[in-house]
């Protein structure tokens, strides 16, 4: 079967993951620890393309009808 | 006493030992003398319910003293049937000789690294013991509390004793965590305060007790009839039978609605309500009294219109404001007011209820000891006063399905017995008069009146956040009203004007003019900088607008206060669509919207009855022509889908891309009709003359074009679920049509309207249509209803905290900026430009 690159797919948004000093300066902006981030898991596509680990937290850039793009942040949680 | 934390677990017979003040042993429960017997399950260490009587456990009376439990020592161990599936699921997963979990070491120890979850554990369970060996037998669980062992009833005792020679270590890896897995078996039966039943005293001096009281009796004497069988020796048979139905009332006791088991019955044949029938359903404890519970200070009533009364006020039955009160502190400053009130006492409005003493204490006023209360007030009492004009109330009327449904009112104190509003709040609430009730509340603290006034008053939701435009506006005879003013070229002569003008403003200063037009009137209440143009309700959508030449007369254009031509409908000062309505809360915010609305709604209102206006069924009449016109078009749709029929019938009919040739007929048949039907409505439109009817149609108030053709002309095609009629008999709707017959009336095309009758087969097409619609739309209602009370549950306590973030009650972030722009749909100016697309054109 031929193999397709979901990071190119046009509903899937832009997923970047943070650096250790971005993720700390998130965390400080909204004074919270990673259990209250958003989470996605481990075995979820796009974050085995971008090698996350647990732990991680990855930037998301969407599409929206009203804001034009919006960023999201999760945090990488095993499963 | 601060609490940490609550932990959850079993109960455990120490623990039930422990709390327990009284052991129950005896069936009566009450002597000779009528008082309750030591011992039984009235005994008087359980508490109190009978006032004046003091708690022997703890010296409260009544109100003091919350009760204690008792206990009852179970003859033999009985099953708790809320437990028996887990205890089934336990039973399952250890060896019948040596009680380990039949997993082997390694895999034990995965599990316990992993933390996996009980049903999967019990899914791993093998068949033969890995530590002695054992095979195990089949096991088979019986519903409701019957447990055997290769088709051998396994009782309590025996389970007992298998759980117990369980290790720690192994429980720990089940979850169970200082708790035994035996405790699910019941040897010792904790007996609930009476305080949890208490019993009523009749007038006759009888006494009835509580089901559960029953219940208990049951339990009781059930329990010492096995003791005394087991005593005396008797036959084992009987003591099975003695004790399987201890089992039974003990589990009816805790749920009465078990399948499989006949519920328990009071002597009447009533079905007891036990523990479980407590909590369960809408009127259960929990969705009852602790998620929704009976409010003081609310009222309930039918509700009348009223236009006189302003948007955001509310008629209040001067008999209600005697009942809703509110609290006010004495000061040095409202003495003199206080005490008026006081004097006036609970009879008279405005008077006082009440008045609470600096010590807490509460009195209440009656007429004979108002005088010496007045003479008692001194600053720092507080008096509960009667409801007054410009207080704030809360008015709701449910189904409250959006935020509309519960708003802040101003009130207003009237005779009679029903709550006043405006028409313009019907839309947000969806209320009308034909026996309407809602709700009133009354905000009793300052903080919670002003919070009230400034979250949920009517003028702040005058733009609603479902499609960011008014909801509020003006309905039906306002409409109607203004349509009549501003039409044409009416002319009103001095006296009918300033009679029109006064009626809305007794200040406003009156132009020095012979005769004014509609459109003078309306635009005395218009800004003198506000200007607008827009297309109005009954624009018939010409292929090129010639605006204000609008031979229709319906361009609205106003400007600078002057309203120039066009007609004032439902686009212009409607709910949900009027666009003055929009422009103006816009420009000069809502305050202002809710004055001009009552001005112009009070101008409609008295338009009508001036000019005066109503429907008659000649309305419905058509000129010879139009109905020939008609006639002739139903005849041609006829014979086209004769033609499509044979056509279909000879197989010669296109077939459409995706459907069967029989698919492919019954879509063009329905081009062919809806065609029809729309030829036959503008035919109406050209030849009816301009009528009530008509007018309310196209100005928005009532009805629709649809609407007029349907009563006037044709009903048109009666479909079930979008399809033409198929019911009844086989290949036929009647018996009187040849079988396999599709012509238009063998399908249920009606070629009549209401107005001239229908035939009795058309008749009953109709029926069935209408019922079909009918039942979707109470099915749609309650579909849809249970799915919002699904969705509040989930987003209940979702809030947008100070950093601009959507959390939840765990802190937890749901989205970093609200609905992903940020935006208060009810603070935003709709829009109908698709900008995005535009630019997408111009810089492709």
């Amino acid at each position: 079967m031929k193999k397709i690159n979901i990071e190119r797919h046009e509903l899937v948004p832009k997923h970047i993951i943070l650096s250790e000093k971005e993720r700390q300066e998130l965390l400080e902006k909204y004074g919270i620890t990673l259990k209250q981030l958003p989470k996605i898991l481990v075995s979820d596509p796009i974050i085995q393309i971008l090698n996350g680990k647990v732990g991680d937290v990855v930037k998301i850039i969407r599409k929206s009808p009203t804001a034009g793009e919006i960023t999201h942040y999760r945090v990488v949680i095993k499963g | 006493m601060l609490v940490d934390k609550i932990e959850f677990s079993l109960l455990n017979p120490e623990l039930i030992r422990k709390m327990s003040v009284a052991k129950i042993t005896k069936t009566e429960l009450y002597d000779q003398e009528g008082y309750p017997i030591e011992g039984g399950l009235m005994d008087p260490r359980l508490g109190v319910v009978d006032p004046g009587v003091r708690c022997r456990t703890c010296g409260g009376s009544v109100g003091e003293c919350q009760g204690h439990f008792g206990c009852l020592e179970l003859t033999r161990p009985i099953i708790h049937v809320h437990y028996a599936k887990i205890l089934f699921s336990i039973l399952k997963m250890i060896c019948k000789k040596c009680s380990r979990i039949l997993i082997d070491e390694k895999e034990l120890k995965k599990i316990k690294e992993r933390k996996l979850a009980f049903k999967k554990i019990v899914k791993l369970a093998e068949k033969r013991c890995p530590y002695c060996k054992q095979e195990q037998g089949k096991l088979k669980f019986i519903k409701p509390y019957t447990f055997t062992e290769d088709n051998e009833i396994l009782n309590p005792i025996k389970l007992r004793e298998r759980f117990e020679k369980m290790s720690d270590e192994d429980l720990e890896i089940l979850g169970f965590k200082k708790m035994r897995p035996e405790w699910l078996i019941l040897t010792l039966l904790p007996i609930p305060p009476v305080t949890v039943r208490p019993s009523i005293t009749l007038e006759t001096g009888e006494r009835s007790e509580d089901d559960l009281t029953h219940k208990l009796v049951d339990i009781v004497r059930i329990n010492e009839r096995l003791k005394e069988n087991i005593d005396l020796g008797a036959p084992d048979f009987i003591i099975e039978d003695l004790w399987e139905l201890l089992q039974y009332h003990v589990s009816t006791y805790f749920d009465n609605e078990i399948s499989g088991v006949p519920p328990a019955r009071h002597r009447s044949g009533r079905i007891l309500k036990t523990l479980s029938q407590r909590l369960k359903t809408k009127e259960g404890r929990f969705r009852g009294n602790l998620a929704g519970k009976r409010v003081n200070f609310s009222a309930r009533t039918v509700i009348t219109p009223d236009p006189m009364i302003d948007v955001d006020e509310v008629g209040i039955p001067q008999l209600i404001a005697k009942e809703l009160t509110i609290p006010v502190r004495v000061n040095e400053k409202n003495i003199e007011e206080m005490k008026k009130f006081v004097l006036n006492g609970p009879e008279n409005w405005p008077g006082a209820n009440y008045i609470i003493r600096p010590d807490g204490r509460r009195k209440k006023i009656t007429e004979q000891n108002k005088e010496d209360i007045v003479k008692e007030i001194a600053p720092g009492y507080i008096i509960e006063r009667h409801l007054q004009d410009g207080e704030i109330a809360l008015f709701n009327r449910q189904p409250s399905l959006h935020r509309m449904s519960i708003m802040a009112h101003r009130v207003r104190v009237m005779p009679f017995k029903t709550f006043r509003l405006n028409l313009s709040v019907c839309p947000p609430y969806n209320a009308d008069f034909d026996g309407d009730e809602m709700n009133l509340h009354i905000p009793q603290t300052e903080e919670a009146q002003v919070e009230a006034e400034e979250l949920m008053a009517v003028r702040k939701h005058i733009r609603s956040p479902r499609f960011s435009g008014p909801i509020i506006g003006a309905i039906i005879d306002h409409i109607t009203g203004l349509y009549l003013l501003t039409h044409g070229k009416k002319k009103f002569d001095r006296e009918e004007f300033t009679q029109l003008i006064r009626a809305v403003d007794p200040e406003i200063e009156i132009p020095d003019k012979k005769t004014m037009t509609g459109k003078e009137i309306f635009s005395m209440f218009l800004p003198k900088d506000f200007s607008i143009e827009h297309k109005s309700k009954s624009c018939v959508g010409c292929k090129k607008c010639l605006k204000e030449r609008c031979e229709h007369d319906a361009y609205v254009v106003i400007k600078d206060g002057k309203m120039l031509c066009g007609t004032i409908d439902k686009a212009a000062v409607g709910d949900e669509e009027g666009k003055i309505i929009d422009k103006m809360e816009k420009l000069y915010g809502p305050e202002f919207v809710k004055k001009f609305l009552f001005k112009i709604t009070r101008l409609a209102v008295d338009v009508l009855t001036k000019v005066g206006f109503s429907i008659s069924i000649s309305d419905q009449d058509l000129p010879q022509e139009a109905v020939s016109e008609i006639k002739n078009v139903l005849e041609k749709v006829r014979k086209d889908v004769d033609e499509l029929i044979k056509l279909y019938e000879k197989g010669e009919l296109k077939v459409l891309v995706g459907r069967t040739p029989k698919e492919s007929l019954e879509h063009s048949i329905k081009i062919t009709l809806r065609n029809g039907l729309n030829e036959i409505g503008s035919i109406l439109e050209k030849s009816i003359k301009e009528n009530s009817t008509i007018m309310m149609a196209r100005s928005g108030a009532k009805g629709s074009m649809v609407n007029i053709t349907q009563t006037a002309a044709v009903i048109g095609q009666e479909t079930i679920m979008g399809e033409r009629m198929e019911r009844g008999y086989y290949e036929r709707t009647f018996p009187h049509f040849k079988k396999g017959d599709i012509s238009l009336e063998a399908k249920g095309f009606v070629s009549r309207g209401f107005r001239n009758g229908l035939t009795p087969f058309e008749f009953f097409f109709d029926a069935i249509n209408s019922r079909e619609s009918l039942m979707d739309k109470s099915l749609k209602t309650r579909h849809s209803g249970y799915m919002e009370r699904r969705l509040v549950g989930a987003l209940q306590d979702l809030k947008v905290e100070y950093d601009g973030t959507v959390r939840d009650s765990a802190n937890r972030i749901i989205q970093f900026i609200p609905g992903e722009d940020g935006l208060d749909p009810s603070k935003v100016e709709r829009v109908g430009v698709d900008v995005r697309g535009i630019a997408k054109e111009l810089f492709r």
